[in-house]
């Protein structure tokens, strides 16, 4: 019954697996694969491999799988054109030729009476596996810690990145920071952190320099980029509301005369004509 | 073949072929024997291998000087030879055959050659000829060669073919006698290009050398055949085993033997290089290509008469051979206004002479010898000679630019006029002996060869003394800046000694000495009466070369002799300037359908094989550069391949476990 | 029993397919598990066929190199990644003709 009920999943997964375009849902798709036969594992008798199979397969291969798509790149996707010309129409034909084969074949086999694993499992199933593991398959067993140790090695060699460059130590940078400005002039401490002197002092808001610009190198340049670097004239409008319920004001004060609001003019400015636009309010 | 030769030869009963039977304990002088090839090796070993390697003042020297040591060494190797001929002289008849064992030169399993010497009357000889007439002509070299730079190399090359033939004549087994007979051919072809700077020497001695090869290849088969039947190729084993051999092998290596000869001695159908072979200094013309080595085909044919003796297939073929070429060197001889060519042909006809003796069998072979060294002497004599005309006349061979030259060169003239005498056969002189004898025989033994000989001696005769007149006597026709001078003594000395011998070669007939000195190798026969009383036949042929010496003086002395060749002549006489079409014929029957089966073949090659090669790697490279466009280094579509293989591996075994 | 063996194969199959025409090599990674996953599915039936645990401790085997195997594949994911930018496996084909 269980049986019945997986085998169109995964059959319809492993289909999904051959057509999906993003490699990540391919691979969750895989993970169903898995997972139901990590039951009919259990179903044969196997409850081992049904542990093992979760666990190494599902919880460590498949999510070495998606570890390495993300250092890659999630949104990598096929592309549908085929490059090699008939390599789909044949590898469809062989395919379907292959498993028509393969299914026929097996289905003119009689297997005869299940023995079923009763018996072998007697004293319950991981026990026996070890007894044949450690007695039986012991060098065997063995050769695969070796197998995994060259693994293991090789992938560390393989993902080695010869360093071209000697690694600069803290007394280089510090030499580095000195010689840019003495050169470049470029600022020698640290940057400005974001919102000092400004209205308000998250991360997306430029602090202020003391003659109310905006020190554009407060903000970090990914929030720069996206565009979310808070607009000076929505802070004011902001304060103006606070201002209001607070103090009964008019809401045209002077900002000159107003060090909280100081800010106001430069913070947000991305240009020369939002500045100018910020103190003509 | 076997009617022909029994119509033209005789049967040979009675005929006792002796064997050879060298006795190697001989001592005294003869364990000096090996010193006659030594000294003239050494000679060319210093000239031709240390010489160039010497430096400064002492190669100067060398160079200077090195004819000296060259004409010395072939000097001291005929007074060798002079002493081992008197010692053989002192020993009896039964003993005159002289072995000496050198070392063993290869051996098998199965076979054995030692670097055996033979020294026989026959070869003792030989070696009289060939370091007489040698030092004679390295003398008469000095003198000819004076203004050569290359003097030096010019006698070690002459020394190198001295000791190559001595070889060939002295070894005691064929494959000794083939070493020679090749280190002739290597100094043969190095003498006639010695001028390799001109285009026609250098062609001249390649196509010595390759008409030689041809020959060669019938005397190594011919080795080789030995090497198979006997299972050697001593002289002495071989004649004394050679009877149980079967009549096909023998004919075989008759027939091998034969072509062998014919090449070296210019015999038809390989007489096509000896013409070309006079575009090489005057001395090696007279050495190597009149006197000595073209004569090695007729030591060859006698030595192995204890092989020809039991063929007479072979012996037949001998005799056409030489038939065919004594009249046809005698043709060309009458044609070539070359005087050195006149004379080329002339040796051609005249070892024609030498062959059809040879062929004759016992009977013949002593005067096939004796004409041999009578025709060794007047014809270097006559080479001398007409070398000494040429250096009078600024290197002009063209005897239509001569002319009255008798009283210009009078000692060139004289001796010139004994080597004429001698070879057409004026009475008393020593060809008149030598070849009225084989005239003689060849009547005996088969009429029609021997009015063909006959034939030849008017011919001769003819031809001679064309080039006696158009030389010596007739009208100046000389270039303006000619002046003909008298040689140096140095070239006139070999001159005159050269004709003394050809005046009195015939001594050597006396009594018979010649053949009964050559008894023991050429063994005896019962004499065919001739058709003829001897002295009827000598009248016949003196009456013949009287025709003959008449003609010419009709034909050439009583007529104005053009400067220029005439064009408009005979059939006859183009024919023969064109050297009776050899070279066409060669050309037609060798070269040509040799240059188009090599063409086909290259092209059978080319289109062919190399087609299947190349064109089997271009499908494969082919298919290759389309198969590796699998290899698309898409790791999806390797594993594609792989469902693919897994998808047949799981068929099949659903195949075998179910099916 | 045949059941579970079908749902092996198929679900093999699923795999199969997967590898051969996902480009993201996380993705075929995953689908590479699947595989391994339908084989375990198929090793844990077999057990309980047999009645015998062999089957379980092949699939526990099965699990361990597998984690071996997503450890070192995803190391070289990110080798890749880092040097060319991109995890698709198309692009890792300088290896050819």
């Amino acid at each position: 019954m269980t049986f019945w009920l997986l085998a169109p999943i995964m059959v319809a997964a492993a289909l999904g697996i051959l057509f999906v375009r993003k490699a990540v849902h391919a691979a969750l798709l895989l993970a169903v694969v898995m997972i139901s036969l990590a039951v009919l594992y259990a179903v044969l008798d196997a409850p081992f491999l049904f542990a093992v199979q979760i666990i190494v397969y599902t919880g460590a291969i498949l999510m070495l799988f998606l570890f390495v798509m993300m250092l890659i790149g999630v949104d990598a996707s096929d592309s549908t054109v085929e490059t090699i010309r008939g390599q789909r129409v044949m590898a469809v034909v062989l395919g379907l030729l292959f498993g028509t084969v393969l299914v026929v074949g097996i289905s003119q086999v009689t297997f005869g009476a299940v023995v079923g694993l009763d018996e072998a499992n007697a004293g319950g199933n991981v026990p026996a596996i070890a007894n044949i593991l450690f007695s039986k398959y012991v060098f065997a067993f063995e050769a695969t810690s070796a197998l995994l140790i060259t693994a293991a090695l090789g992938a560390m060699v393989l993902a080695h990145r010869e360093r071209l460059t000697p690694k600069l130590g803290q007394a280089d940078l510090a030499a580095q920071r000195m010689r840019d400005y003495a050169e470049h002039g470029k600022h020698l401490g640290p940057l400005p952190s974001p919102g000092v002197y400004a209205r308000h002092n998250a991360v997306d808001t430029p602090a202020l320099l003391p003659d109310g610009t905006a020190a554009e190198s407060s903000v970090s340049r990914v929030l720069a980029a996206r565009g979310t670097v808070r607009s000076a004239p929505a802070l004011a409008d902001d304060i103006d509301d606070v201002r209001r319920q607070i103090g009964g004001l008019d809401g045209h004060s002077d900002p000159t005369t107003m060090p909280e609001t100081s800010g106001k003019a430069g913070a947000p400015a991305h240009t020369e004509e939002d500045v100018q636009k910020g103190e003509e309010k | 073949m076997n009617l022909l030769s029994q119509s033209v030869l005789r049967a040979a009963e009675g005929t006792e072929i002796p064997v050879v039977a060298p006795d190697a304990g001989a001592g005294g002088v003869f364990d000096l024997l090996w010193l006659v090839i030594a000294l003239p090796l050494l000679g060319a070993f210093l000239l031709l291998g240390v010489a160039p390697f010497l430096k400064g003042s002492l190669k100067e020297a060398v160079d200077k000087h090195g004819h000296l040591l060259g004409t010395a060494t072939s000097v001291a190797s005929f007074v060798l030879s002079l002493v081992l001929f008197v010692s053989l002289l002192g020993r009896g008849e039964e003993e005159r055959q002289i072995g000496q064992q050198l070392w063993t030169w290869f051996e098998t399993a199965t076979i054995s050659v030692g670097m055996d010497l033979l020294y026989d009357p026959l070869a003792a000889l030989f070696l009289l000829l060939i370091t007489g007439v040698g030092s004679l002509i390295h003398v008469y070299a000095i003198g000819y060669m004076e203004h050569d730079p290359r003097r030096r190399r010019f006698f070690g090359y002459l020394n190198l073919f001295v000791a190559a033939m001595l070889t060939l004549i002295l070894s005691a087994n064929f494959v000794g006698l083939f070493l020679g007979w090749e280190g002739v051919g290597l100094a043969s072809y190095l003498l006639i290009g010695f001028w390799q700077h001109k285009p026609s020497a250098a062609a001249a001695a390649k196509k010595a050398f390759v008409i030689n090869r041809v020959g060669d290849i019938g005397l190594s088969l011919a080795i080789a055949l030995m090497f198979a039947t006997f299972g050697t190729t001593d002289f002495a084993a071989v004649s004394e085993v050679a009877g149980e051999a079967d009549q096909g092998t023998l004919n075989a290596l008759g027939l091998l033997l034969l072509l062998g000869a014919c090449g070296k001695s210019a015999q038809v159908p390989l007489q096509a290089w000896l013409l070309d072979a006079m575009e090489g200094p005057t001395p090696v013309s007279a050495l190597i290509h009149a006197a000595t080595m073209v004569t090695a085909g007729v030591y060859l044919v006698v030595r192995s008469n204890f092989i020809y003796e039991l063929t007479p297939v072979a012996q037949t073929a001998v005799v056409v051979v030489a038939t065919v070429t004594l009249l046809w060197g005698a043709i060309l001889g009458c044609a070539k206004d070359d005087i050195k060519k006149a004379l080329a042909g002339s040796t051609m006809s005249q070892i024609g002479y030498m062959m059809l003796a040879a062929g004759l069998g016992p009977a013949g072979y002593p005067y096939a010898i004796f004409h041999l060294l009578t025709h060794g002497f007047f014809k270097a004599n006559m080479f001398l000679g007409a070398g000494s005309v040429m250096h009078g006349m600024n290197d002009d061979v063209d005897m239509r630019h001569y002319g009255a030259l008798r009283k210009a060169m009078p000692v060139t003239f004289l001796t010139f006029a004994m080597g004429y005498l001698a070879i057409i056969g004026f009475p008393g002189f020593s060809g008149f002996w030598s070849k009225d004898r084989i005239i003689e025989t060849a009547l005996a033994e088969n009429l029609f060869v021997g009015l063909l000989a006959l034939l030849g001696a008017g011919i001769t005769a003819f031809y001679m003394t064309r080039l006696m007149l158009m030389t010596f006597f007739t009208e100046k026709r000389w270039a303006k800046d000619v002046h003909p001078h008298e040689s140096p003594k140095v070239m006139t000395f070999p001159l005159i000694v050269l004709a003394a011998l050809s005046v009195l070669g015939g001594v050597l007939l006396l009594g018979d000495w010649i053949k009964k000195w050559l008894e023991p190798v050429t063994g005896t026969v019962e004499h065919h009466e001739p058709p003829l009383p001897a002295i009827v036949i000598t009248l016949i042929i003196t009456a013949v070369v009287a025709i003959g010496v008449a003609a010419a003086w009709f034909l050439v002395g009583r007529r104005e002799i053009p400067r220029e060749a005439p064009q408009d002549v005979s059939f006859a006489t183009r024919a023969a300037r064109a050297d009776l079409y050899g070279d066409a014929i060669n050309d037609a029957v060798v070269v040509r359908p040799g240059a188009s089966l090599v063409g086909g073949l290259a092209t059978f090659d080319r289109v062919g094989v190399d087609g299947a090669v190349e064109g089997g790697s271009a499908a494969v490279g082919g298919l290759s550069s389309t198969l590796r466009r699998v290899q698309n280094g898409f790791v999806r579509s390797y594993a594609l391949s792989l469902l693919a293989g897994a998808l047949l591996v799981v068929l099949a075994l659903l195949a075998v476990n179910l099916g | 029993m045949t059941q579970y063996i079908v749902l092996s194969a198929i679900l093999f199959t699923i795999g199969c397919v997967g590898v051969l025409t996902r480009r993201n090599a996380i993705v075929v990674f995953m689908c590479v598990e699947l595989m391994l996953n339908a084989c375990n599915l198929a090793f844990v039936a077999f057990a309980k066929q047999h009645g015998n645990l062999d089957g379980q401790i092949t699939a526990f085997f099965v699990m361990v190199v597998a984690a071996a195997e997503v450890v070192i594949g995803l190391a070289i994911i990110m080798t890749i990644f880092r040097t060319r930018r991109s995890a698709s496996v198309d692009d890792a084909s300088l290896l050819k003709y």
